[in-house]
């Protein structure tokens, strides 16, 4: 069993508050993300875990121990550092048995174990090089193997894949999935890429300035973000905010952004009422969007116009840069739009995604299942 | 007709007689700066040549004729000054001394100065700082202003026994241990800045791997610290054995004993005796050259590597 419990942990450096009453369960086999913009604590957090950093206040455990005062050799967890960190003057062989060596443990298993590794990240070719005569892939797969040899309780990932170029970085996300899932331990893994979190993650954990914001899974981050840094953070392109009033009673309900209004779904109206005449931040995905020329729009849309800025073009979509007044947004739309940069486009709001926040708090509004 | 492809039409332009003509420019345009170079490392070597040719040349010719003649008659040249300074003026036995007291001072000041610059770099005690800070502002104290103080220090402390083999007192003045332990302490400050930005320059990264993998600070210090280091410790390495096997002052100042004296010290009484004597002074002095231009140029590559990683990177 390897759960890990973050139970109000606080790091102070001097006077900054790196983190911040930071509470977290963990559970065993899971690969969770620890995400956010840089900063944030999350690394902080990691290195509390592992040793290499010393607590201000809380606990740690890793299953029941409470792990606040053990040595990072210790704690058996194994980490892979974000520059891979192997011994330059070691062979890959001996980068990987340096653990187990350190250890004592006999000859023959060190060797069983670093073929074993060898074999599962595909480099039983470069046992005999040095680092400096790998690729950067290469690298990060002894860094791994080094971690894996150790046969830890828990991974520990500190944005492995942040020097990798950006195909390398998506064939490795694909090939850290598969092994998560191959050798069954627990992932504790550090990004400020959300795509990265979404894509690997059981569960994401969003940091900001050293509080957790909210821990789930990514779709479930995705579809209810609980604020409106989540909501901002989690999705590319980003949710498009607009400073909003709701105005009118109950069939009349919609949000007025001054250049425009959108009707407030039947669903929704409950959820406002106690905001009536009030200023709310309304919150809409690019990909909730559409262009009602080459889209069938949704039951709830809303019709905006807007002036297209700029187009990009990736192939499978098209990105527009739009401006409704002088307040800037952005749409996903399907490649066979005619819109170009200088027209007057009509798009459709699907009104049935739409996000509220409350303008004080940044807190959601009516969180709810998006079907 | 098809229109043709800029990139391709690059590439045949660059025929080998273009690239040629290309680096034949690039080459004159240099040769201004080889040239002065060149001229001014022969106008450099040009007094040590002549010293190299006098010291085998007989006193007769030295005295009357340039060093210039000997090219005219290599025959001529003779081994017979450095057999003189060998056998007859003790120089194999300062020879030995020169050794004996340089390698224990450079061995020493490496392992102390590693010591105590891992522990600057890279851990933390109270007043680390400040120490660090007094260490380096010796550096501007003058060796000169130190010897009186120390060689009263040595006075008071000369334990009078014969130290077993080597010779010399066991401690104080005339002793070998004496003069290790006063380069070392001269030595120190310098060695302990260079190696201290040396290894507070090697990622924080491999000091916490090295720890999560279950090492100590010892065997961090000699599995990942040293192995890495060997660029500032061979510069370092240079830099102690040159100053020491050069040292005249503190030698003649501490080693009272004739029988303990460098080479340095018997050049210098050489001179007083033999001021004239070129060919035995000259051949001396190339004696004492040999051993440090072989460390040199052993070490030679590291050398600037060594000194740029300490000095830059601080």
């Amino acid at each position: 069993m390897a759960t890990v419990t973050y139970d109000h942990v606080t790091k102070r450096f001097d006077t900054v508050l790196a983190v911040n009453d930071f509470n977290l369960e963990i559970s065993d086999k899971e690969f969770l993300v620890l995400v956010g913009p840089s900063g944030c604590g999350k690394s902080t957090a990691l290195r509390l875990l592992a040793g290499l950093e010393e607590i201000t206040e809380g606990k740690i455990y890793i299953g029941d121990r409470l792990v606040n005062h053990v040595p990072a050799k210790d704690r058996d967890i194994a980490m892979v550092f974000q520059s891979y960190a192997l011994y330059p003057h070691m062979s890959v062989h001996d980068n990987m048995a340096f653990g187990l060596t350190l250890r004592k443990v006999p000859k023959e298993e060190i060797g069983r174990r670093v073929r074993e590794a060898a074999q599962v990240l595909g480099i039983e070719d470069l046992l005999k090089r040095k680092p400096r005569q790998l690729s950067g892939g290469q690298r990060q797969r002894v860094a791994l193997g080094r971690a894996i040899v150790r046969d830890p309780a828990a991974f520990l990932l500190d944005e492995p894949l942040s020097n990798l170029d950006a195909k390398l970085r998506v064939q490795t996300r694909a090939e850290l999935s598969k092994l998560h899932q191959r050798l069954g331990t627990t992932f504790i893994y550090v990004t400020h890429d959300q795509v990265e979190a979404m894509t690997m993650a059981t569960r994401i954990a969003v940091m900001k300035d050293g509080l957790l914001q909210q821990v789930g899974a990514p779709q479930e981050l995705y579809d209810r973000p609980s604020n409106v840094f989540v909501a901002g953070f989690i999705g590319s392109p980003a949710m498009n905010f607009f400073q909003a009033r709701v105005k009118g009673q109950r069939e009349e309900m919609h949000l007025d952004i001054d250049s425009f209004q959108v009707p407030v779904p039947a669903s929704w109206v409950d959820d406002l009422l106690p905001y009536a005449g009030k200023e709310v931040i309304f919150g809409m995905r690019p990909e909730n969007i559409c262009d009602p020329d080459c889209q069938p729009p949704s039951t709830d849309a809303a019709p905006v116009t807007a002036m297209v800025d700029v187009t990009e073009v990736m192939g499978s979509e098209v990105f527009l840069h739009l401006m409704a007044d002088g307040k800037p947004f952005m749409a996903r739309v399907d490649p066979r739009t005619k819109a170009r940069p200088g027209q007057e486009i009509r798009v459709e709001f699907d009104m049935a995604r739409m996000h509220v926040f409350a303008s004080e708090t940044e807190e959601a509004i009516g969180l709810r299942e998006m079907r | 007709m098809a229109r043709r492809n800029p990139s391709t039409t690059a590439v045949a332009a660059s025929s080998p007689f273009t690239l040629a003509l290309q680096t034949a420019r690039r080459l004159a345009g240099r040769m201004p700066l080889h040239l002065a170079l060149i001229g001014l490392m022969v106008l450099w070597s040009i007094p040590t040549i002549a010293l190299l040719v006098s010291s085998f040349r007989e006193a007769t010719a030295i005295a009357s004729s340039g060093w210039w003649n000997a090219i005219k008659n290599p025959f001529a040249l003779t081994v017979e000054n450095y057999q003189t300074v060998l056998e007859k003026q003790g120089m194999a036995r300062a020879f030995f001394n020169s050794v004996i007291i340089t390698v224990p001072s450079t061995a020493l000041v490496i392992l102390v100065a590693a010591w105590a610059a891992y522990a600057f770099a890279w851990m933390r005690f109270p007043a680390r700082n400040l120490l660090f800070l007094l260490m380096v502002a010796l550096l501007v104290v003058p060796v000169q202003m130190t010897l009186i103080p120390v060689l009263r220090l040595y006075t008071d402390l000369t334990v009078d026994a014969q130290l077993p083999i080597l010779g010399g007192r066991v401690f104080g003045t005339s002793s070998y241990v004496g003069i290790w332990l006063a380069h070392t302490a001269y030595g120190l400050p310098f060695a302990i800045y260079l190696l201290r930005n040396f290894f507070g320059s090697l990622p924080r990264d491999l000091f916490e791997s090295a720890y999560l993998d279950g090492a100590s600070d010892l065997r961090v210090f000699f599995r990942i610290v040293l192995p890495l280091s060997m660029p500032a410790i061979s510069a370092l390495a240079i830099f102690q054995f040159l100053w020491v096997w050069n040292d005249l002052l503190v030698a003649l100042i501490l080693l009272g004993d004739p029988d303990l004296a460098p080479m340095t010290l018997k050049i210098s009484n050489l001179v007083s005796s033999f001021g004239t004597n070129y060919q035995v002074l000259t051949s001396a002095a190339f004696i004492s050259m040999a051993l440090p231009l072989v460390i040199f140029f052993a070490l030679q590559r590291y050398f600037v590597q060594g000194i740029l990683a300490g000095a830059v990177k601080g």
